[in-house]
């Protein structure tokens, strides 16, 4: 930032990661900020855990004899890469990352509403990643992240059942964080901090809480049977045993189609935050966007069945599920239009956050367009189970979730660790993952269209042009991704001190100096005016 | 390495229509996206920071403007949704006058039979411009049946049948492909649809080994299990007679009444006690187990067989 505020002071005071010191002292903390902190390596390893199985698909897939692993090491590499990036990098990301650190920040909170919960709620997640770490070690899971049955329970000689436990257990971690993130928006807002002064990242976290409470359940309940079944031969989906395989997709996809939105919510309440801060504007249509998560969280529960056009299920269900998700898509839209026209009059710098912001909405705008492809029903006929599917939800939650998260990492990095990243490598970085995405996703929604279906090994050869182009764009990609590990741990010792407000933000969270006090705030701030009021903050400027 | 192709071959009747309203979907996503790319990149360069732009008379919403970037969005998806709904039914649908052909994937083969007694493994001939409804089964997982030349796609789920239909339009060699992933070797769960010009076709059906027919196989599996014993065309057995079954309406136990079609038949076979026939003692066994999906397909196309004429949808 070149307009170095006037109040900037160097903080040497007391603050929430010098208050004390020692591993017990991060192990048994209550603080949201650690255990904020505590998620962040965590799920910072298992996304690169979860990337090195992804790399090595792609080098795989370079021939079409797939010649450098055995089909069955590669039905493993997949299936871990999907289930360690979605259960243990994306669900928990926004959320227990940058939720945990900022919602009570944002509110005038000292902390969330039960935080011994909220750190039970972390050991429920490294348990669970415990268990699927032991399953990948011990030998791997092949029945792809989705456990179909019957393949599931009577077919794969796999690690299936530690795998389950460990999604299993993490799920009441999803559950907990929900349950405290309701109950702290509710019950612990400073005085003044009404329902429509709330930051809008605190909108989308309160409806992504909501699926978390509702959803989580019925995933555990089909994990279960899904055990059962394994375990003792309770005749629940094996048609054999007398079961019904199509009643496990309809109970995993009641959760699994929500759990996108548990993803790309929190994204775009980063999104909510970020443009209008760097456009210095109030952001368009406040309420629509706040209104819409809260339409995409409900709406979101109706649509799961369009992963099974042509599993089987009735046509006549088909139908519904198509115009269902045909409507979700519309609050989606509407926050699109709405960030756009954000932009207009505003008075926009390009710093690293908004950068990412920018990337975001290109590659959210494609993923969600790309959805309506998949809702059309005899197009999706066509390319479900193929590449373009593939693509579509990396667009989604690899374009969008993670793009909004590494812009939220960047955008809260001062308040967080109280120093300044290098500007330059964090926007070659923004660029780089940008560029290194769609070279690998882009050829992708070709290949659907081709027919190549999803999860092979090897492939026909006229295949393979857009193939290569794939692995080429995903060894860019893990540049742009090793990238921020670097500089950020580089910043979080010799990076310049941040001041509390480097980006003159206007969220209650950088009233506090950077880094915040192990209470966040000396008194409890009152809030006087809506979000985003960017423009009495210029004109006090001036 | 190949030349880069971007588009699929096509070779079917329902293929049209779903690159149509491909062309419809790829027309309206890239007018949206190059709509907002094309704003952002305006705005995010004439009013960049230091730009002297006019930057009065700020609005914070505008209720018409949003209600048109939802609603016209909206109409615009109800032309997908339609349009897309009315293909999905056509694709479910088979035309009366389609011919059957019986497909049971197994891992990791696709074993397929014409009613006329040839049998094909990861390998289907049919000739171009006669409709053909395949009868899926699965032995042991979910499989699926995808054509990406015909634009179609169908889970083979274990335990039901499930159909698709298609009329192939142009004479050649297109993929197969098992699109549902089943385990260590799906990726091999391919094969080849020869779409042949029909005197070639003759040619190729007479050619092979004569093989007897399903419904004949069908009739020594009826026989051999002990089916006729009690399954007496005159309706003197112990069971119903299953002489122009096919088609009908069977009332039930308990006053409902169902449509015996494939898939009706299939589960008075392996769960004989969820289907029990209105007026007939609950002696029936199950064959669950017992034969295997092959036999079984031919069971039902001799049932089928009984009563000539009768062409349905399932």
């Amino acid at each position: 930032m070149s307009t170095m505020p006037a109040e900037l002071e160097i903080h040497t005071h007391e603050h929430y990661l010098n208050a004390s010191y020692g591993i017990r002292s991060w192990l048994l903390t209550t603080d949201h900020k650690r255990i904020a902190l505590l998620y962040l390596a965590s799920i910072t390893f298992m996304f690169f855990v979860g990337g090195a199985f992804a790399v090595l698909m792609r080098l795989n897939l370079l021939t079409p004899e797939g010649e450098m692993v055995s089909a069955e090491t590669y039905n493993k590499l997949f299936t871990m890469h999907g289930l360690i990036m979605i259960f243990f990098f994306l669900i928990p990301s926004i959320p227990a990352v940058l939720g945990n650190f900022v919602i009570p920040l944002m509110i005038g909170a000292r902390d969330v509403a039960f935080p011994k919960l909220n750190l039970l709620s972390w050991y429920l997640f490294i348990t669970g990643s415990g268990f699927a770490l032991y399953s990948a070690i011990a030998g791997g899971v092949d029945t792809g992240w989705t456990f179909y049955t019957p393949f599931s329970t009577a077919y794969s000689n796999t690690h299936v059942l530690s795998m389950a436990a460990g999604v299993f257990i993490t799920g009441f971690s999803s559950i907990l964080t929900g349950l405290n993130f309701v109950v702290t928006i509710h019950t612990m807002r400073a005085p003044g901090l009404t329902w429509y002064r709330l930051p809008l990242f605190l909108w989308s976290l309160y409806a992504t809480s909501v699926i978390f409470i509702l959803g989580t359940p019925v995933l555990a309940i089909a994990l279960l049977l899904l055990g059962l079944e394994r375990l003792f031969g309770v005749g629940i989906f094996n048609p054999s045993l007398g079961g019904d395989p199509i009643l496990f997709q309809h109970l995993f996809w009641f959760y699994s189609h929500p759990a996108v939105y548990v993803m790309v919510l929190p994204a775009m309440g980063v999104i909510s935050e970020v443009i209008p801060c760097f456009s210095r504007k109030r952001i368009f249509g406040y309420k629509i966007i706040a209104f819409s998560s809260m339409a995409i969280a409900i709406i979101g529960f109706l649509v799961w069945g369009h992963h099974m056009f042509v599993s089987g299920q009735s046509i006549y269900a088909g139908l519904i599920f198509s115009f269902l998700s045909y409507l979700v898509a519309i609050p989606s839209a509407i926050k699109v239009f709405n960030w756009t026209a954000t932009l207009y009059k505003g008075t926009i710098s390009y710093a690293t956050p908004m950068l990412y912001a920018f990337g975001f909405i290109g590659l959210f705008t494609m993923g969600g367009l790309t959805g309506l492809f998949l809702a059309a029903l005899a197009v999706d006929v066509h390319v479900t189970d193929t590449y373009f599917v593939v693509a579509h939800f990396h667009y989604i939650m690899v374009g969008g979730a993670v793009m909004a998260y590494l812009g939220g990492i960047h955008y809260w990095w001062p308040k967080i660790s109280g120093r300044l990243y290098p500007e330059g490598w964090a926007k070659l970085s923004a660029l780089v993952v940008f560029l290194g995405f769609n070279l690998t996703f882009f050829p992708q929604f070709i290949l659907g269209y081709l027919g190549m279906p999803r999860r092979y090994h090897s492939y026909p050869a006229e295949f393979q042009v857009l193939n290569v182009m794939s692995t080429a764009g995903a060894s860019i990609l893990a540049v742009g991704y090793l990238m921020p590990l670097v500089y950020l741990i580089w910043s979080m010792r010799y990076g310049p001190l941040a001041p509390a407000n480097p980006w003159q933000a206007t969220g209650l969270e950088w009233q506090t100096p950077s880094p915040p006090p192990e209470h966040n705030f000396e008194q409890t701030p009152v809030v006087t005016r809506a979000p985003y009021a960017y423009d009495e903050m210029e004109e006090q400027r001036v | 390495m190949q030349q880069l192709p971007l588009f699929p071959n096509r070779a079917s009747t329902i293929g049209t229509g779903v690159d149509h309203l491909y062309f419809y979907l790829v027309g309206v996503s890239g007018f949206f996206s190059i709509l907002i790319f094309t704003l952002i990149f305006v705005f995010a360069i004439k009013y960049r920071r230091r730009s002297p732009a006019d930057r009065a008379q700020q609005i914070a919403g505008n209720v018409p403007l949003e209600l048109a970037w939802a609603l016209i969005p909206f109409g615009l998806e109800m032309i997908m949704f339609f349009w897309g709904a009315s293909l999905y039914f056509r694709h479910y649908q088979a035309p009366r006058d389609a011919e059957d052909i019986y497909v049971v994937g197994k891992q990791w083969m696709w074993k397929l039979q014409h009613p006329e007694g040839p049998r094909e493994i990861n390998e289907l001939h049919v000739p171009v411009g006669r409709p053909f409804r395949l009868i899926l089964a699965s032995e042991d997982v979910i499989h699926s049946f995808y054509v990406p030349a015909f634009r179609i796609k169908q889970d083979a789920v274990p335990g039901m049948y499930t159909t698709e239909w298609f009329q192939a339009t142009s004479v050649g060699k297109y993929h197969l492909f098992c699109a549902e992933y089943c385990g260590t070797n799906h990726s091999r769960m391919t094969g080849w649809i020869y779409v042949m010009d029909p005197a070639d076709y003759q040619n190729w059906l007479s050619g092979g080994a004569p093989g007897e027919s399903m419904a004949a196989a069908g009739a020594r599996h009826f026989s051999r299990l002990g089916c006729a014993g009690c399954h007496v065309p005159d309706n003197t057995g112990r069971g119903p007679s299953l002489v122009g079954l096919y088609g009908s309406q069977v009332r039930l136990v308990g006053g409902r009444t169902a449509f015996a079609d494939d898939s009706y038949i299939r589960a008075c076979i392996m769960t004989p006690s969820v289907n029990r026939v209105a007026n007939y003692p609950p002696i029936m066994p199950t064959f669950r187990g017992v034969i295997s999906e092959e036999e079984l397909s031919q069971i039902v196309e001799y049932i089928k067989s009984l009563n000539q004429g009768a062409r349905i949808q399932p």
